[in-house]
Formats: structure tokens, C-alpha cells, sequence
């Protein structure tokens, strides 16, 4: 598989989001997108499209919910 | 090549409690609004209480307004405060756990209306806090009424036609305030808007409590800070009129940072023994003499309720003071009662001594059996109240007149000139303590001259007191017959 | 347990064990008590006739190791008091009339939060800013209670320079016990009054309290706080809080009596006036007159049934105090109005004499028939 490798993965809890989009307004890659179904709050959460992602963190600090926002980076290989 | 592999980087701070178990509802959000500052702001502080290991010794103090509940999230100790008192309430906590690491949470209703002298005071006394301010000029919990940070022209349900600061006032710029002061070692304000300013943000806060790591003392981060709700934005909205509109009247400056220099020393005071108790207290008494009462006292002269009376330099206190001293000494009940309230003007001061075999009653003596009369205006006043054939102690150097009764029993002494020739006419009320003493019988020399280690303080002065105690006496004894 | 004759430390006890008394300002006895009560901060600020309570506490709270802060206000004290006993530190205050009308709001939150601290509070002339001189008119705002909400606080009204360090003593062990604040309350003469006082060993460490923010791994999960947001939750709070009170007024309320046993008039005094009203009644007693006095020493709680006991006997009470009748209404209620009651009370800081309370008392004899 030749896959580009992206530096960085965002798991977003859908539940926990608040639908702010305040992660998107930072978001520098444009990787984050408002999804179609509300979630148990009755927000429409936002997800990570699938790539692209930097890992630079800017999300996971424009986000006011302690939990909605993981940030993973890619470990660099042994 | 194999499937790569991610590891978390930036994942819910330890510092949050896993559940929100204090909150009713749903345990796993906030109860804050979309697109809230107080989140984002939470976030970071609770990510560098983490990074600092120092949640054990945190205690954090949660406001009143909408971060009230603040102690729903942080896994340290929480305090919850009244309106505004979050610094002093910091203050009661420092001071009495010194080594605990205190956070006062305020927003700008709390801080900068109701408690802005709470907070200039703890700022002033350079209180070890970090404190963290959130500006979102706008005071949320209640429904959006105007804050003293609320912008000019800016509407809000108390500002209706936006604040007019003919009237309201301009918004108050807190950083400002504070960096006048001198104790305050950081203080800097920062916006929760924009990569740039969010980034420098968290670097305000974790400076402000490596601050208190470091025991350098108060430092003060101001976070301008989104409030959708009370603003009437969506939160994108409302982020970009931080920068916009908020960051033009609250500049985004670091006001004071005295962190690299050498913190003041930070002590914390050891706990004395309990057997040293009483000497730190000087109520020690180990070694006390005392003395058996003088005997035998004349029926008329015992159990005396005794006002002193005079100028108020003339040591009328003392004298009263010396009294009730002997007395004690010799194991007898005694009360002292100063002239005080409305009894205390023109200069003029008397005292209400009671020294008894039996417990004493009332400390106040309306009906005296002895009067010591150091002036003329106490012997106006107070002859009148003496009993029938009550003992009156007339200062002759000072009062001309004569008493006006016949069924008094009448010591007439010029303790004054006696004093101004022993060298000091301040003595005369030791000289009078003497007279006393001796005509009466109710106080021995020996008690007399002992309790002088106690009434006076500059020990220079105990001779020439001494001195006019043994004058008194000479005289008290002579005209005793 | 129930209503309790108060019983002063006996000379012989151990605690007094090679002391002998001090000539010593009741003010300052409420602070070296406080002290040895095992109190170690004070935060407050200056008002006459309390105002050597803070000066005496800026001595020897550092001398012990404590803490000594001059507040900003009487609203900064209350706080820091609140800070200090949410982190499980013996901790006091002092003011008097204008200042404790600021602290109502944290006296409160520390109710609410149930957090134990002692207010000392040394009585002056009011309303308003009245005058310095003595009296007893904050009886209300204080054993009624100023701030807001459901609850109650327990007073100590000592009357002489022994008591006002003994009882200091004791609300701090009330205090602690039941988790409440708890206030000293007296008038500026008491304050002002210097008596032998023997100053006791001091208490036995208490141990660490396991609720209060120690800021430590023990006690991180701990809050403090007041709030309770369900109605259900706040009820079940302030039911916790009144079978508290409930206790308290069970096993707390302490009082003396002068000359009940059999008294047909029955006098009612706490305080300085309550030592006034001692002295009228023993000359009254010679005078062939059946009275006798009850004295307080808790305001809250207060010894009502020992009052309504005494209402079976006497035919009638007489109320002294230094205000408009403030406790007068709380005798009147302890007897269910079943007799007549009598007041003579002193405002603006005029104490009356013996003479004058003697006066009162040949008055209700007389009209009371009692003679
Ligand atoms: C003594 C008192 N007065 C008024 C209130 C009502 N009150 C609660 S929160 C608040 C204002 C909060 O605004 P702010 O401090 O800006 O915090 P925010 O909610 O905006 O975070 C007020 C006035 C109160 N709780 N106590
Ligand atoms: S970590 Fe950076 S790049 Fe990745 S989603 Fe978040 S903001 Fe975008
Ligand atoms: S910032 Fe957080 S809460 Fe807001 S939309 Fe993004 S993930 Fe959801
Ligand atoms: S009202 Fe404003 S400050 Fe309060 S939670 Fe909502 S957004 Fe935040």
C-alpha cells in the first residue's frame, strides 16, 4: 500500500461535541467537517474527513469540550 | 512497510474527572454552551496542572457565574465561593495550607464589578494565587446583562440601547489596574480567538502557575473570551469579534512578568510546641509571687468599689489598674473597668475598680465606697455618688475646693507637688496607691511595691515609682494615726 | 442531654495546674483562648470596641506560627475565614455591629457550606453607625440570624475576662463538632473590662479534619460548596442542616441561675447586665423579695425549657437588656407568653446600675403583687 502517511489523526467523540465548529475555524488543512446526523445532545457533531491531517493540535485547544477532541501523531518509526 | 502507528498527543487532561459525576445530567459534556471560552480555558489550565503534577495541592476556587460549577471538572480540591470573594476566600486557603497551590477562577461580573476589591487587595498583597480572569464583557449566568467590561455601545439586556459611558462608564481594563500595583509578578492578557492568540494563551496560563510552582507570588491572566450566548453569535462569529472588537479596547499584552527574577522567600512557619504555648502568649505565670491578703481590714474599708478619677494624663487608669493588680495578688476578686464610649470625651478619664472577697457583680460602680479625686471636675462629679461616710481621696495639689459633704472620711493629700519633687509629677498616682494602701489596710507594702514588675513597663521608670509608692505610704500610715 | 448549668473550669483542675490569674482585657482573653483552642489564623478588621481583639492577634498569632491579616473589609474576613476553615484550619474573626452586618453573607455560605470557624463579636451602639459605647443590639441580627436561608448558628455570651476565654475555647470545640460557625458575642464593657483570667493548658491537637480541601492527596476529592441546584437536593440539605440545629439545641444550650428555686419573680439577663441584674437581685433578696435571675450564657440555643419550667413557679419575668428587647421576645416564646413579662431596657450605650435594676424589680414586685 503506498499511502501518503499523514502526520497526524484527530478522533473526534461525537456525543461529547457541541457542534461549535470552532475546530474547523482553525483547523489550517481544512480536515474537519460538519457531519448530517445530530448526536445524543441534538448537536450536529463535527468528524475528521479521513486525512490530511498535521497534527498540529489547533483543534483540540479551540475546543471547549474536555473530551471531544483526541489528537494522535504519528510515531515515528524505530 | 507496516501500517502506521498513532499515538495519542493531545487527549482529556487527567486533571478532568473521568465522569462528571457532581453534575446531574449527562455526565460526559460540560454544562457550558457551545463555542464557550470557560471550556477552552478550563482545558488548558487542566492541562498544566497535569503537565506540573501538582493536582494534589491544587485547590481550586470555583465563582459565582457561569464557571460556578467549575468543581464539576477539576480533579483537585474545590471550594466554591461567594460573588466575587473567590481572592479573598484563595487568600483564607493559602494562608492556612501554604503549601497549596491556589487558583481563583473569576469571570468579569465576579472579579470586576462586585469583587474588584477583593481582587486589587489580594493582587496588592502579592497573595501566592494565580488567578484567572475571564473576560467575555457580558454576564452570562444571569441572561447577558451589561459587565463593567462590557464595550461601549455594545447592547445587552441592561444596556438596551448599547452602554453609553456618559452613563455607564468605560469598561475597565483590569490588567491595567493590576500592573499599577508593585506585588503582582505576572499579568498578561491573552484572547481565546484565532490559532495565534489560543496558542499564546496557553502559554499565559501555564506561565502563571509555574509561577506558583515556583512560590513567586500573584499573577493575573485575563482571557478575552467568547460568550455566543450572551452575544447573540454563533460561536465563529463571536470568536472573530474578539479579535475584532474587544482586542481594539483590552490590548493583548504582558503587563508585568517579573518571573526570572529571584522569588521572594517563601517560609513556612513552624508549629511551636504546646508547652511553649503560654510563654509565646506571655501568660506565662511560672514564678508569679503571690501574696496572702492583707489583714485585718477595717469593715469600712473592705470589699471597695473605688472610681478614680482625673485628667487624662494624670495616669488614672494606671492607678485604677494598680488596684485591682494588688488586689489580685493577694487572692482577692477584682474587675477594672475603664471610662469608655460616651464617658470618654474632654480629656477627663476615670475607671471603676472592684476588689471583693466575694465574686464580684456588677463591674459597674454607680454607689462607690472610696472616690479618688485627681481633679477638681471628678470631685464635682463624683463626690455626690459616694456612699454615706465613704472613703474620698482628694488630690489637694490639684483641687482647691473642698468637699462638700460632712459624712465623709476624708484623705487630703498633695500627691502632685509630692511627685513633682520626687522628680516626675506623673508618680502622683503611685503616691496615691500608697496613701491608699497604708490608710486603709487593704493592700501590703510588700504587694504594693511587687505589683509595680507588672504595671510598668518601661523598667527605667520602676524606681521612681517604687519611690512614690513607699512616699504614699509614709504619708497614708501618718494620717492613719 | 439537655439544657446544662454552665460550669465554669474548677480552680483545682489539672488544665490549671501551676497557673495563677492574669489581669488581663476580655478582648485579649478571647484571642490567647482562641490560641489555645488550638486556633491559628485571624483575619480581620479594625472596629471599636473590638479592635484589640486584631491588635492582640498581630502579636500573637505570628508568635505561634499562625497567621495574622488585616482584611480590606469585614466582607474580605468573613471570606478568608471561609477559605481558611474550607482547608480544615481552626480559624476566627472579630468585629462588632457594622462590621458583622457585612459578614451576613459569608456567615451564610459558611452555614451553608457547614464550614466551622468562630466570629467573635463585641457589641457597640447602633443603628447605623450609632457610637462605640456598649450594648446588645445585635442580639438579632446575630442568634436570629442576618443572612439568608435556613439556618442557625450557636452563641456564647460570656460575661466576665475568665469567660471570654473559656467559652472562646469552647466554640471552637462546638464549632468543629457540629461543622457551624459559631459566635462570642459581647458587649464592649466585657470587652474593654480587665478581671483575672487563668489561662488553661491548651487543647489537645484535634485531628485532621477528613472533609476540608487540605490540599493534599487525602482530601483531593473534596468540596466545599453551598450549592445544591434540585430543589430535592437542597431540601434534603436543609433537612440534614435542621436536625443538626435540632441536635444542638438538644445537648448545647447552657445557662445559670441566682436565687430560682423559689422565685416568684424571675429575671432574665445575659452578658455584663446579667452580672448587673446579679447584684440587684441579691439586694432585693435582702430586701425580702422572691426574685431570682436566669442568665443565658448560649443565646443560641436557648435555654427555653429551663425558662419554661421556671414559668410554673414565678408569676411573673422581667427582661434586661442593652437594646429595644431583642432577647425579650425569644423569653416570651420560651414561656409561651403564659406570664406576664416585664422589660427595662438601655439603648445608645448607657449600662444601668444595680440601683436602677433594683428599682425595676421593687416595681413588678409591687405591681405584680408579689410582695
Ligand atoms: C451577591 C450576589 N449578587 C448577584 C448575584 C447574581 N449573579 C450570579 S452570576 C452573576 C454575574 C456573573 O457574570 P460574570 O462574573 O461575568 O460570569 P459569567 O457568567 O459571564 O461567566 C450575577 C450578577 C449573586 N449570585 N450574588
Ligand atoms: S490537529 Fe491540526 S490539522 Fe489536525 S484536525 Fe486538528 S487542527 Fe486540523
Ligand atoms: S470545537 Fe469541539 S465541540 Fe466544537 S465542533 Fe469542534 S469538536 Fe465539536
Ligand atoms: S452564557 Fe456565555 S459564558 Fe455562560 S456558558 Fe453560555 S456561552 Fe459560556
Amino acid at each position: 500500500m503506498a499511502e501518503r502517511q499523514d502526520r497526524g489523526r484527530v478522533e473526534i467523540n461525537l456525543d461529547e461535541c457541541k457542534g461549535c465548529q470552532l475546530c474547523i475555524t482553525v483547523c489550517p488543512v481544512n480536515c474537519l467537517e460538519v457531519t448530517t446526523k445530530l448526536n445524543k445532545q441534538g448537536y450536529l457533531p463535527v468528524d475528521y474527513k479521513g486525512s490530511g491531517c498535521t497534527g498540529c493540535g489547533l483543534c483540540y485547544y479551540a475546543c471547549p469540550e474536555p473530551g471531544a477532541i483526541t489528537v494522535f501523531r504519528l510515531k515515528k518509526s524505530a | 512497510m507496516s501500517a502506521p502507528v498513532y499515538e495519542p498527543y493531545l487527549r482529556k487532561p487527567k486533571t478532568f474527572y473521568e465522569q462528571y459525576e457532581r453534575k446531574s445530567g449527562d455526565p460526559t459534556v460540560t454544562h457550558y454552551c457551545p463555542g464557550c471560552g470557560h471550556g477552552e480555558l478550563h482545558k488548558m489550565i487542566a492541562e498544566a496542572i497535569e503537565d506540573l503534577e501538582i493536582a494534589d495541592r491544587t485547590v481550586f476556587i470555583s465563582p459565582v457565574g457561569c464557571s460556578v460549577f467549575a468543581y464539576y471538572y477539576f480533579d483537585t480540591g474545590n471550594v466554591q465561593a461567594a460573588h466575587g470573594r473567590a481572592p479573598a476566600v484563595g487568600t483564607g486557603v493559602q494562608r492556612a495550607r501554604p503549601h497549596s497551590i491556589v487558583i481563583s477562577y473569576q469571570g468579569d461580573g465576579d472579579l470586576a464589578a462586585i469583587g474588584l476589591n477583593e481582587i486589587l487587595q489580594a493582587a496588592n498583597r502579592g497573595e501566592h494565587m494565580a488567578v484567572f480572569f475571564v473576560n467575555n464583557a457580558i454576564y452570562g449566568m444571569t441572561g447577558g446583562q451589561m459587565a463593567p467590561t462590557t464595550l461601549p455601545g455594545m447592547h445587552t439586556t441592561t444596556s438596551p440601547g448599547g452602554r453609553d459611558p456618559r452613563k455607564a462608564g468605560n469598561p475597565l481594563r483590569l490588567c491595567e489596574l493590576i500592573s499599577q500595583l508593585d506585588a503582582p509578578v505576572y499579568v498578561a492578557r491573552g484572547a481565546l480567538s484565532g490559532p495565534k492568540h489560543i496558542l499564546r494563551t496557553r502559554k499565559l496560563v501555564r506561565k502563571a502557575l509555574q509561577a506558583q510552582v515556583e512560590r513567586r507570588g500573584f499573577t493575573f491572566v485575563e482571557v478575552l473570551s467568547a460568550c455566543p450566548t450572551g452575544w447573540g453569535m454563533n460561536p465563529p462569529d463571536a470568536h472573530k469579534w474578539i479579535l475584532e472588537k474587544m482586542a481594539e479596547f483590552f490590548p493583548l499584552e504582558v503587563f508585568v512578568d517579573k518571573t526570572d527574577s529571584e522569588p521572594e522567600p517563601f517560609e513556612i512557619p513552624e508549629e511551636p510546641p504546646a508547652e511553649k504555648l503560654h510563654e509565646l502568649l506571655r501568660i506565662s505565670t511560672a514564678g508569679q509571687v503571690t501574696f496572702s491578703p492583707s489583714q485585718p481590714v477595717e469593715p469600712k474599708y473592705a470589699n471597695p468599689r473605688i472610681k478614680v478619677a482625673g485628667f487624662g494624663g494624670q495616669g488614672v487608669l494606671l492607678l485604677g489598674l494598680g488596684l485591682a493588680q494588688c488586689g489580685m495578688m493577694e487572692g482577692r476578686k477584682v474587675s477594672w473597668l475603664p471610662s469608655y464610649g460616651p464617658e470618654m470625651r474632654g480629656g477627663t478619664a476615670h475607671c471603676h475598680v472592684n476588689v471583693s472577697d466575694h465574686e464580684i457583680g456588677s463591674p459597674l460602680i454607680s454607689r462607690p465606697t472610696v472616690v479618688v479625686a485627681m481633679n477638681q471636675p471628678s470631685l464635682e462629679k463624683f463626690e455626690p455618688q459616694l456612699v454615706e461616710g465613704g472613703l474620698l481621696i482628694v488630690n489637694t495639689s490639684m483641687v482647691p475646693k473642698e468637699p462638700s459633704r460632712s459624712d465623709l472620711d476624708v484623705l487630703k493629700i498633695p500627691a502632685s507637688d509630692m511627685a513633682k519633687e520626687l522628680g516626675n509629677p506623673r508618680a502622683a498616682n503611685m503616691i496615691i496607691l500608697g496613701a491608699y494602701a497604708a490608710y486603709t489596710g487593704m493592700i501590703g507594702k510588700e504587694t504594693a511595691l511587687a505589683s509595680l514588675n507588672t504595671l510598668i513597663k518601661r523598667k527605667h521608670l520602676v524606681d521612681l515609682n517604687r519611690k512614690a509608692i513607699e512616699l504614699g505610704w509614709e504619708f497614708g500610715t501618718k494620717a492613719r494615726g | 442531654m439537655a439544657e446544662q448549668i454552665y460550669q465554669p473550669i474548677p480552680p483545682d483542675d489539672p488544665r490549671y495546674e501551676g497557673k495563677t490569674p492574669l489581669l488581663v482585657k476580655g478582648n485579649e482573653a478571647i484571642v490567647k483562648g482562641a490560641i489555645l483552642a488550638g486556633c491559628r489564623c485571624f483575619f480581620g478588621y479594625p472596629i471599636t470596641p473590638a479592635s484589640e481583639i486584631a491588635e492582640t492577634a498581630a502579636r500573637d498569632f505570628p508568635a505561634v506560627g499562625g497567621t495574622f491579616l488585616q482584611a480590606e473589609s469585614e466582607t474580605a474576613s468573613i471570606n478568608m475565614l471561609y477559605g481558611a476553615a474550607a482547608a480544615g484550619v481552626r480559624a476566627m474573626t472579630a468585629s462588632s455591629g457594622p462590621g458583622i452586618s457585612l459578614m451576613q453573607e459569608g456567615l451564610s455560605y459558611l452555614a451553608g457550606a457547614e464550614l466551622p470557624c468562630v466570629i467573635a463579636d463585641i457589641m457597640r451602639g447602633g443603628p447605623g453607625l450609632g457610637n462605640i459605647a456598649p450594648e446588645q443590639g445585635d442580639y438579632n441580627q446575630v442568634v436570629k440570624i442576618g443572612g439568608h436561608g435556613n439556618y442557625r448558628n450557636p452563641v456564647y455570651a460570656p460575661s466576665s475576662g475568665q469567660e471570654m476565654c473559656d467559652l472562646t475555647m469552647r466554640a471552637f470545640e462546638t464549632a468543629f463538632e457540629y461543622r457551624t460557625p459559631v459566635f462570642v458575642i459581647a458587649d464592649g464593657f466585657t470587652g474593654q473590662m480587665m478581671e483575672p483570667v487563668v489561662f488553661p493548658d491548651p487543647l489537645p491537637k484535634p485531628p485532621e479534619p477528613d472533609w476540608a480541601c487540605r490540599a493534599d492527596a487525602e482530601t483531593r476529592e473534596n468540596l466545599i460548596s453551598s450549592i445544591f441546584l434540585e430543589p430535592d437536593d437542597l431540601e434534603e440539605h436543609n433537612r440534614k442542616l435542621q436536625e443538626k440545629y435540632r441536635r444542638i439545641e438538644e445537648n448545647e444550650a447552657l445557662y445559670q441561675v441566682f436565687h430560682v428555686d423559689d422565685a416568684k419573680i424571675v429575671a432574665v439577663a445575659f452578658g455584663i447586665v446579667s452580672r448587673v441584674v446579679r447584684s440587684a437581685v441579691e439586694l432585693a433578696r435582702e430586701k425580702g423579695i422572691p426574685v431570682g435571675l436566669v442568665r443565658p450564657v448560649t443565646l443560641w440555643p436557648f435555654p427555653k425549657k429551663t425558662l419554661e419550667a421556671l414559668a410554673k413557679q414565678a408569676e411573673r419575668f422581667v427582661v434586661f437588656e442593652l437594646s429595644n428587647g431583642q432577647m425579650l421576645e425569644d423569653v416570651r416564646l420560651a414561656i409561651h407568653d403564659s406570664r406576664p413579662v416585664d422589660f427595662h431596657g438601655r439603648m445608645g450605650g448607657n449600662v444601668p446600675s444595680t440601683e436602677e435594676c433594683l428599682d425595676v424589680i421593687e416595681r413588678v414586685a409591687r405591681e405584680g403583687g408579689v410582695l
